[in-house]
């Protein structure tokens, strides 16, 4: 059996782990929701002689500042869900393999594992998750669990189904310092904006049940909610700052990428910059988050459009791995994939 | 949040706060009311509608809108082959859409980057960051020495702040304690950086503090360096020379317009008449081949000796990713071929011509193609449209083709024309093609002589006694292989490429400083009552500041515990009212 074998053994277990913290994060989301449903139907029967459904806005802030205590409470003060904390187990554990796969495959290929579409695959999502772990030491973002499983599973059995290629010599272009600084510090980045999109799209739909549920204050129905876990979640507020955060560092991140890579643009072909398809699309996302930044910063922006931009940002990031790098023409053409 | 009030509002005055455009949320005082659209404005004079274009133009809003073009007009660059980077897929587009080409020529599709809609998205925008940059310039050199403002009057209306009362020591008044906490808080509060500045009152003493002026001073050497980066660019241009060369192994290459260089763009104030006439002599061309069926190519080396006029020369050697310098120039390697030497005799069994010809790759196993003419045979002139396989092979269909990229059984193949070559009217023509309109095949697919084959040190005869054809042995003359090999190289040279980066660096930095460095301002207020002390932190972010609930409970924690730990009783400290 060789590395490679084992890499490509590895890579599906934590595949299949995932898969399973997915469904563990989901039922904690189910829970949850469970949980809310119950608070509001207590409340309401208590209320029906009272004669009023909605939730005052006392309540409202009060459930809001519990969130918020909630998302930056230490692990061990923690909300003991125990599906989430299975998630959570679930989640390292495949990341284990996930690592264990990466490396293997950079052993058998005596190189960076980060060369062609599919070892980016490898390694961006593995970046995604080792973000997603640390920063849950720092803020309780558990809820995310089930998006991130989900997205690290499409994206790592895509790959290793349409992408999966054997390991062969890297080309002379790529024989680079550049390849292990510029491609690493890209997927570093992409990780980042893919916890800032989907923090921004708890947003959008926090900041859509909000609205019913201000709507709905001081009358009579209790305001209908799809997912009713969202009331146990940070304000959209609070989750816009916290996608603003990340956002930010993949910023910056991604600075040092468009600088880096024209550093080796000017190595490997004698200038630093020509429009090259990739390059064009390295720079249309470097925009798409300097705009977001700025629509943080400008009246009527904040908010649900801003979390829309970051939303295209990451949207972006993907097209970006995926489309361009299989399908558009330029010099950038490290794929690996047959044309 | 749900209908938070917005912290900015409290307390905080307008006199210092960074001065941002008209529309930008940071904002402090309500400077920018009179733009949200208030209704009874007097009518504009020209300059009055001036200035309101202008600080349309230098607002936040015209900023993100701008942006947001930008990134989406950049896109079709990425769509529709660009003649900048691929002027071939432009042809090529051409051919296959006949029909759009006119309408995207005219909307300027194939040269997008210096097509007239995107200049005018990043000239806007520039001239937008620089009219919202300027002043922003001058009112933060002015904020830099200003004095943090007035503590407000009630700090309890700011969302992080934190209340302690502690009680007066023996023999000792409360003012006096009150003025001794704050200077407590004030040496605490300059030890972490802060700028402070006491505003004590009736008795009740305080200290107004604000760090992070470094946050704005990012902000704009960020968005003074993208302008940096934008000239940098513009200017350089016309001062940048790039120009390409092909060498056969042996030969050589003079730095200097009319010898060297098959084609030269030189930018506007570029002087082509002084370049340093250095010369580079390729020794040696590497390249190694994975065994099949993958036959990748790879660690391309050009072993070349270079020299400079009257001085020693120097080997070095050209890689990809590795460029030589040369007298300020990049000398980069770009590619590499096959050129087989070939002798042509003419009837009378004189040489009418005898040279190494590149021939262009056509395939990753280097099936090559290349053409010769020679206008002086003492006939006719006579053209050559010729094949090279380094590994021949034959396909199904008999024809011939090249099984891997190295020298194992070359193979030369030629097409021969007779007639007007087209080369004494003056046009240029390409070298690497052959116009046989006006010329006859004499021997190939569509003439009674098969076309020529040969391998290295064989001769064959053309036909009708017309001469002979020979494809040279290149050991015999002692080189390495039989078939020599050139290089292309480019040489750029952009003097701006430097400040480029300089620039881009210092974005960076400021864009770093920009988003990390906090910018709070911070009170602490110590009222005396009776036999009491009451103390009062409290913070205001300015700007995107994640930590300044902790910073202020810090704060507050710090300064109790110096408190108590240097009771105030201690001789020595005068009680410091105002
Ligand atoms: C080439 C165009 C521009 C780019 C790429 C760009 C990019 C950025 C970035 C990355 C930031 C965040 C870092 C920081 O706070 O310094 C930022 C912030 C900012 N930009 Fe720009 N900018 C551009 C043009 C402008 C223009 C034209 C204006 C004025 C209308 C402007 C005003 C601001 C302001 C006020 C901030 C601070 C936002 C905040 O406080 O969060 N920018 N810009």
């Amino acid at each position: 059996m060789s590395f490679d074998d084992i890499s490509v053994l590895l890579l599906w277990t934590a595949i299949a782990i995932y898969t399973l913290g997915f469904l563990a994060f989901t039922v904690d989301l189910a829970r949850r929701s469970e949980l809310a449903i119950k608070a509001q139907d207590a409340k309401a029967r208590t209320l029906v002689a009272a004669g009023g459904g909605g939730q005052t806005i006392d309540e409202i802030h009060a459930e809001e500042a519990a969130a918020k205590v909630a998302l930056e409470a230490a692990p061990s003060k923690r909300g003991r869900y125990l599906f989430a904390r299975l998630g959570v187990v679930l989640t390292t554990i495949g990341f284990l393999f996930h690592v264990g796969a990466d490396v293997t495959r950079g052993i058998a290929a005596g190189r960076v594992p980060w060369s062609n579409n599919y070892e980016f695959a490898l390694t961006g999502t593995m970046l995604v998750v080792m973000v997603f772990l640390t920063v849950l030491v720092k803020y309780d973002l558990r809820f995310l669990g089930a998006f991130i499983n989900g997205l690290i599973v499409i994206l790592l059995g895509g790959a290793a189904l349409a992408y999966y290629v054997e390991v062969v010599p890297l080309s002379d272009p790529l024989k680079s310092v550049w390849l292990v600084i510029h491609v690493f510090v890209a997927s570093l980045a992409s990780a980042f904006f893919a916890l800032a999109f989907a923090l921004s799209i708890v947003q959008l739909l926090q900041s859509r049940r909000e609205r019913i549920a201000l709507a709905a204050v001081g009358s009579d129905a209790a305001p209908r909610t799809r997912l009713p876990f969202l009331r146990t979640l940070p304000s959209a507020e609070v989750l816009e700052s916290l996608a603003y955060r990340f956002a930010i560092i993949g910023f910056v991140l991604w600075t040092f990428t468009l600088i880096a890579g024209a550093i080796w643009a000017n190595d490997a072909w004698g200038r630093y910059w020509g429009f090259d398809t990739k390059e064009v699309w390295t720079f249309v996302i470097w925009v798409v988050y300097a705009g977001y930044i700025h629509a943080r910063a400008t009246r009527g922006w904040r908010g649900t459009r801003s979390a829309w931009l970051s939303i295209v940002g990451f949207t972006a990031v993907l097209f970006n791995f995926t489309i361009v790098n299989q399908f558009f023409q330029g010099l950038h053409s490290y794929s690996g994939l047959p044309s | 949040m749900v209908s938070r009030p917005s912290s900015d509002r409290s307390g905080a005055t307008a006199v210092d706060g960074p001065l941002r455009p008209s529309d930008h949320l940071d904002k402090t005082g309500e400077r920018g009311a009179a733009d949200d659209g208030s209704p009874a404005q007097p009518v504009l004079g020209v300059v009055g509608w001036l200035r309101w274009g202008w600080r349309q133009l230098t607002s936040m809003r015209t900023a993100l809108v701008l942006l947001l073009l930008l990134a989406i007009a950049a896109i079709p660059g990425s769509l529709v082959p660009q003649r900048s980077a691929d002027p071939n897929g432009v042809t090529q587009w051409r051919a296959t859409n006949p029909d759009l080409y006119p309408t995207f020529e005219t909307l300027q599709l194939f040269d997008v980057y210096s097509s007239v809609w995107f200049s005018a998205i990043y000239i806007l925008l520039f001239i937008s960051l620089i009219g919202c940059v300027l002043p922003r310039t001058k009112h933060h050199w002015k904020a830099l020495r200003a004095r943090p403002p007035r503590t407000p009057a009630r700090l309890s209306r700011l969302d992080d702040h934190v209340e302690s009362r502690v009680a007066v020591p023996e023999g000792e008044d409360a003012a006096g304690h009150a003025a001794h906490a704050v200077d407590l808080a004030e040496a605490q509060l300059r030890s972490a950086r802060y700028r402070v500045e006491r505003y004590d009152r009736n008795g009740v003493a305080s200290v107004s503090a604000e760090r992070g002026y470094l946050r704005e001073t990012g902000n704009l050497i960020f968005h003074g360096a993208l302008v940096g980066v934008l000239l940098s660019v513009g200017i350089g241009g016309g001062f940048t020379y790039t120009g390409q060369t092909v060498i056969t192994e042996g030969d050589g290459f003079v730095n200097s317009l009319g010898l060297g260089y098959t084609s030269f763009n030189p930018g506007r104030f570029v002087d082509t008449e002084a370049l340093t006439p250095y010369s580079i002599t390729l020794d040696r061309f590497d390249v190694t081949y994975a065994p099949p069926p993958s036959g990748q190519a790879g660690d391309f080396a050009a072993h070349v000796t270079t020299r400079f006029p009257g001085q020693k020369a120097e080997d070095q050697v050209i890689e990809v990713n590795h460029p030589i310098t040369m007298a300020g120039d990049r000398v980069y390697l770009m590619g590499n071929g096959y050129a087989p030497t070939i002798t042509v005799r003419n009837g009378a069994g004189d040489v009418v011509f005898s040279e190494s010809v590149p021939f262009l790759p056509q395939s990753p196993t280097m099936t090559s193609s290349g053409v010769v003419k020679i206008p002086d045979t003492g006939g006719e002139q006579l053209g050559l449209v010729g094949f090279f396989y380094p590994t021949v092979a034959t396909l199904q269909s008999g024809a011939l083709t090249s099984a891997y990229g190295d020298l194992v059984d070359p193979r030369l193949t030629f097409f021969v024309y007779e007639g007007d070559l087209g080369i004494d009217n003056g046009d240029a023509r390409s070298v690497y093609a052959l116009d046989t309109d006006g010329m006859t095949e004499i021997a190939g697919r569509n003439a009674d002589t098969p076309s020529l084959e040969l391998s290295p040190g064989q001769t064959v005869q053309l036909p009708g006694g017309r001469g002979s054809v020979t494809f040279e042995d290149e050991t015999k003359n002692g080189a390495p292989e039989s078939v020599k090999r050139y290089v292309s190289l480019s040489i750029h040279n952009d003097s701006s490429a430097p400040w480029v980066l300089a620039f881009a660096i210092l974005a960076m930095v400021g864009l770093f400083t920009a988003l990390f460095v906090p910018r709070r301002r911070m009170w602490v207020k110590a009222t005396p009552g009776g036999d009491a002390v009451t103390l009062e932190y409290a913070g205001l972010a300015r700007g995107e500041d994640p930590a300044i609930a902790i910073a202020v409970a810090d704060l507050a924690q710090r300064h109790g515990r110096a408190l108590d730990d240097e009771p105030a009783s201690a001789p020595g400290v005068p009680a410091n009212v105002n």
